[in-house]
């Protein structure tokens, strides 16, 4: 029968079975558990003692660091001896709290989810910031405030600051059947996705190698979205994440305003002053037909997910209670959100670049690039960040460069590396070589692509789970012409973020023309660290093609893509005049180059954004296109219309 | 002055860019009954395998052509009236012109056979044939490809892709035995059956037989064997797409003749492309050379001439690819299928039986004339001066690294071939260039040339 999709063995859907229903589990098991908190649990958390016995919650950072999916700071704890002010604030806030837990019934009832739990936890701290202020009043007019105490350290504030404390009650909260069985649901979830992967994978190495690209224009997953629910998903995640954002930053709308303009004189950029406006017919990027349903479904899931994990992390606990026992049979310590993200990201990087091995096993280019980033992953970020966390060192992502590492430079990173002894003052050392030396003379030498496609941690999931949907990139010169605004405007607002960081780190002084460091940190984190990076950079695969962060967002990629642009020996070389114009390179180009253009024209090609993942070369039917690396004259290959034929001899190719 | 153009292919799209590169006053009017944009034809078996959308083929976004003040019209040309220099559109409308470029391609071969007029009974040059393919597609059980050709291998990979079982049928003892010389003619063919395809060698269609609902349902071979199909790919070559064109007067033999100025028989109009034929090819090529290169070289030719330039159309060295399935495909300069007197060959084959290299050589002398490579690639400009200037033989397989266009951490695979070349011959060479961009750029002169300006081209 002539089908439009290709053949599957039982094994693959018995793969693909599997898959599903660990899906579901891992879904599903968010709304298994109950909630009910001890007052013990509520004070140890909010308002700990701080004579008690390994009380002292550490300084837990919120910051997301992007590309750096491993292992995030779990700081070490301060023994810090009792002080004046700590005994203060535990006798203002705990009978605050102990009272207005006790007052709503927030310790002695069972809630049903997450979500009614939290409610009751944010009206109990409310109710607790109320007692503390009026607590602090009294305390102000009977001029009982201690020397050297302010009234802010007693205070409560905005409870958006709360996030992680809250998450924390939530999972000592947690009672049910994932707390009571962490490695059933472990194996039902990761463990069943694991194997239903592979299953679904393993049967790809059996027919004849070669490219493998049949239907995935006809497949519901991998054609991709008409461009006005393209621009539907595009508007309402945008506009979805600076809302939030004012209330992440608690209520301070001025960045969300900040970046709103900025977006908007980009878009006005374009869209008028580049004259996008009138050329309304743009290269065309809807699949034919309907949309890929199950791409919008996988995207909208992706999207959610980082959306939960990121900033809502009390949803998530039952996910992170299920790889506990991992983390401490491993590693030790207590599991974070962050240990479950870099598991997951781990894992899914290791199958994905089986398919990814399945896929090219005929071209060693691919095999050893995908081993490569299989590699950095596990290792890089995930196993040495855990080991050094296992032997209280700060957790480090050893291949992570600032930019992209945006909190390489922030205070308490700083001050971790320089009170962590020798490995600390390494990791310092070793982070600003890289950024100074080590990215300009490697892109120098061979382009981009060895960070890129060959060690991050976004590219390296871009490269594998994204793979299927490499296709989607926009190849319009519109889409270009927002990508060089866009990507290098990440870049500036990285380095005036870090530059006002720096500031403060050695004046001491905590905002410079009335910018407060902290909130620009705060804002940068949430904006690009998490929402860029992370909800549209991933949540996008499906919607926007597999680089959508790396093209358009990453700071370090428009760093590394102006060394490649001016002065790198990175080129890729047109043969001749061989080209037929049939666009796989452009189609399967993941960052929508339109590598054709360059190709009939016989033009080398040196564009910033290319991350040399070699699949143009790899694509291409007539063999036109290589990736090569030289330090003689880029400049003369690259004028257009190279391959002349006509000369005053008459026609010829050229010589 | 107004050139209009009749087909928006290759050669047509070529001439018109190169037109407004040329000259900016120049009125160009591009006319097409297939499709609205230029797309690449070469490409057309990708849409219907799901690896692009028919939108990817077009090379140039739609702003491109109003940008460049190129007038793009849909209309089939009727007939063209040469004295009143004015095209008669099928719709009723006329357009007068100065300069008339007929750059209107291909249709496929029919050889008078029974049946070739059924539904369901087609070749795949236009769009209209994809479209039609596509339509036809869900009826299809079993497909029949009648021609060992490039076009008949993708019609068969296009069809194997949607898990329809496919006959193809080869005239020659093996596939595309009248060009590909015979060992890598029989690699393709090993290649053809390994992915499950039906390959009949020396088998002809002798007849395609009425379902009974006007639509192909069986097929008889000229040695009476029985294929029941519900479709016929007809893939046995192409032909010049000139039939409107005759009886008016214009000089056709197999396609429109043409000078080596591609001016046609009547002044002021021109012939590019597929359906143009040279009245005096040069030595050793063809008088119709229907491949995209050729249609480009051309349209970029007649360019200068339309513009009072005159320009000699020279095709330069042969040079040709395909991808027959998962083997790439490359040749250049000469590489006669069943080669010619005083022509050596050092053929090396790797033991996976899908790689290949070919290097023809003088007998005398030792130039270099021709490379086929199958399952590598070579650079086409090291290959290209080598033949040009006739280089020897051995110095050709001391230097062969600076032929390998491979990508990077690929097996190189020159010092196997220059050790073939010691066992036959005797001598004692070693491969003194490995793969490398540095060299090759060297060897080509690229770092001693300054950039040519587009504004002043040479041709004057």
């Amino acid at each position: 029968m002539p089908a439009k999709h290709t053949h599957k063995t039982a094994l693959q859907y018995i793969g693909l079975g599997l898959f599903a229903l660990s899906l579901l589990v891992f879904t599903g098991m968010l709304a298994l558990e109950n909630y009910r908190l001890t007052e013990q649990d509520l004070l140890a958390t909010m308002a700990p003692n701080p004579e008690a016995e390994g009380a002292g919650t550490p300084e837990a950072s919120s910051t997301v660091s992007a590309g750096s999916s491993g292992g995030a700071s779990d700081a070490a704890p301060e023994s810090a001896p009792t002080d004046p002010r700590a005994r203060l604030i535990y006798e203002v806030q705990a009978p605050a709290f102990r009272e207005a837990a006790t007052e709503l019934r927030l310790t002695d009832q069972t809630f049903g989810s997450s979500f009614s739990f939290q409610d009751k936890v944010t009206e109990v701290f409310q109710a607790a910031r109320e007692r503390v202020d009026e607590s602090v009043d009294e305390l102000i007019a009977n001029e009982e405030l201690p020397e050297g105490v302010s009234e802010w350290d007693v205070r409560l504030s905005d409870p958006a600051y709360y996030t992680e404390k809250f998450a924390a009650l939530t999972a000592a909260a947690e009672i049910g059947p994932v707390v009571d069985n962490p490695w059933l649901f472990f194996l039902l979830t990761i463990g069943l996705g694991v194997l239903g992967g592979i299953l679904y994978i393993l049967p790809k190495f059996g027919p004849h190698p070669g490219i493998k690209h049949d239907h995935i224009y006809h497949s519901q997953v991998t054609k991709g979205l008409n461009l006005g629910w393209r621009g539907f998903f595009l508007a309402a995640t945008i506009l979805g994440i600076l809302l939030f954002g004012i209330r992440y930053m608690a209520g301070d709308w001025f960045w969300p305003a900040v970046t709103t303009a900025i977006g908007l004189l980009i878009l006005g950029l374009v869209l008028w002053v580049e004259g996008s406006w009138h050329k309304t017919r743009v290269r065309a990027a809807d699949p034919a037909g309907l949309s890929a349903y199950i791409g919008i479904l996988a995207g909208t899931y992706l999207i959610g997910f980082y959306v939960l994990l990121y900033w809502t992390p009390a949803h998530v606990t039952p996910w992170i209670t299920m790889v506990e026992p991992l983390k401490t049979a491993l590693f030790g310590g207590t599991a974070s959100q962050w240990f479950l993200y870099g598991l997951l990201y781990t894992l899914v990087i290791l199958v994905m670049g089986v398919r990814m091995i399945t896929k090219y096993r005929h071209n060693k280019y691919q095999l050893l690039r995908t081993g490569s980033v299989m590699f950095f992953q596990l290792a890089f970020a995930f196993l040495i960040p855990e080991i050094l966390g296992a032997l209280n060192k700060p957790q480090q992502d050893l291949k992570n460069i600032w930019p992209l590492d945006y909190d390489f430079f922030f205070g308490w990173q700083l001050d971790q590396f320089q009170s962590a002894g020798a490995v600390g003052i390494f990791m310092l050392v070793w982070g600003i070589v890289l950024i100074i030396v080590g990215v300009p003379l490697m892109v120098h030498l061979v382009g981009k692509r060895w960070y890129c496609s060959w060690v991050c941690g976004c590219g390296g999931l871009a490269e594998t789970m994204g793979d299927p949907w490499r296709q989607l990139s926009d190849k319009s010169l519109r889409a270009w012409k927002f990508e060089r605004w866009i990507v290098h405007g990440v870049l500036l607002a990285a380095i005036l973020m870090t530059a006002l960081t720096l500031y403060t780190y050695f004046t001491g002084a905590g905002s410079l023309l009335g910018f407060e460091t902290w909130k620009v940190q705060k804002w940068y984190g949430f904006l690009i660290g998490a929402g860029f990076a992370g909800v549209v950079g991933t949540g996008f695969y499906p919607l926007m093609g597999n680089r959508v962060w790396c093209r358009f967002g990453c700071p370090l990629a428009a760093y590394l893509g102006l060394v490649q642009r001016f002065q790198s020996r990175f080129r890729i070389t047109t043969n001749g005049g061989q080209c037929i114009s049939c666009g796989n390179c452009s189609t399967y180009c993941e960052m929508g180059i339109d590598v054709r253009a360059y190709a009939q024209k016989g033009q080398d090609i040196v564009r910033a954004s290319c991350v040399g993942c070699g699949v143009c070369a790899a694509v291409c039917p007539r063999g036109v296109l290589r990736l090569e690396n030289s330090s003689v004259d880029a400049g003369y290959r690259t004028v257009p219309e190279r391959v002349i034929h006509v000369s005053e001899e008459g026609v010829s190719l050229v010589d | 002055m107004h050139v209009a153009i009749i087909g928006n292919g290759i050669a047509g799209i070529t001439c018109a860019r190169w037109l407004r590169k040329l000259d900016d006053a120049v009125r160009i009017t591009v006319i097409s009954a297939e499709s609205d944009y230029f797309f690449s034809r070469t490409a057309l078996m990708y849409v219907y395998m799901g690896h692009q959308r028919w939108e990817d083929l077009m090379p140039y976004e739609p702003f491109f052509w109003p940008k460049n003040r190129i007038d793009l019209r849909r209309g089939y040309v009727e007939g063209v009236d040469f004295a009143a220099k004015t095209l008669q559109f099928r719709e009723g409308e006329a357009l007068p012109y100065d300069k008339l470029v007929l750059a209107t391609g291909s249709t496929w071969n029919k050889f008078g056979w029974p049946g070739q007029d059924l539904d369901r009974v087609g070749g795949l040059v236009s769009a209209q044939d994809l479209e039609y393919l596509e339509q036809i597609t869900p009826e299809i059980q079993h497909a029949v490809v009648v021609g060992g050709g490039l076009i008949g291998i993708e019609l068969a990979e296009m069809l194997h892709s949607r898990h329809i079982p496919v006959s193809l049928l080869v005239r020659d003892t093996s596939y595309w035995r009248n060009t590909l010389p015979r060992e890598e003619s029989e690699m393709v063919s090993r290649h053809i059956r390994s992915h499950g395809i039906d390959l009949r060698h020396e088998t002809e269609l002798q007849e395609i037989v009425d379902d009974g609902a006007g639509a192909a349902g069986e097929i008889l071979t000229q040695d009476g064997e029985r294929i029941r199909c519900q479709y016929v790919g007809l893939t046995a070559g192409v032909r010049p797409n000139v039939d409107f064109l005759r009886d008016t007067g214009l000089d056709i033999d197999k396609g429109i003749l043409v000078d080596e100025y591609l001016r046609t028989s009547v002044t002021d109009i021109y012939a590019i492309g597929d359906c143009a034929q040279l009245r005096e090819p040069r030595a050793g090529r063809q008088a119709i050379e229907a491949v995209w290169y050729t249609g480009r070289m051309m349209g970029e030719t007649l360019a200068y001439t339309l513009l009072d330039r005159p320009v000699a159309y020279d095709p330069g060295i042969w040079f040709n690819s395909a991808k027959f399935m998962d083997i790439e495909y490359q040749v250049y300069g000469e590489v006669p299928a069943h080669g010619r007197a005083g022509l050596a060959t050092l053929y090396w084959e790797h033991e996976d039986g899908e790689k290949a290299v070919r290097i023809n050589f003088e007998e005398d002398g030792g130039a270099v004339r021709g490379f086929n490579l199958m399952g590598i690639r070579y650079r086409q400009e090291v290959c290209e001066r080598w033949i040009r200037e006739e280089a020897n033989i051995e110095d050709v397989l001391q230097n062969l690294g600076l032929a390998n266009f491979d990508p990077e951490f690929y097996a190189e695979y020159e010092q196997d071939i220059i050790e073939r070349f010691n066992e036959q011959t005797g001598s004692n060479l070693k491969l003194r260039r490995k793969r490398g961009l540095d060299a090759v750029l060297r060897f080509l002169n690229f770092n001693t040339r300054t950039p040519r300006a587009i504004s002043t081209p040479d041709a004057r």
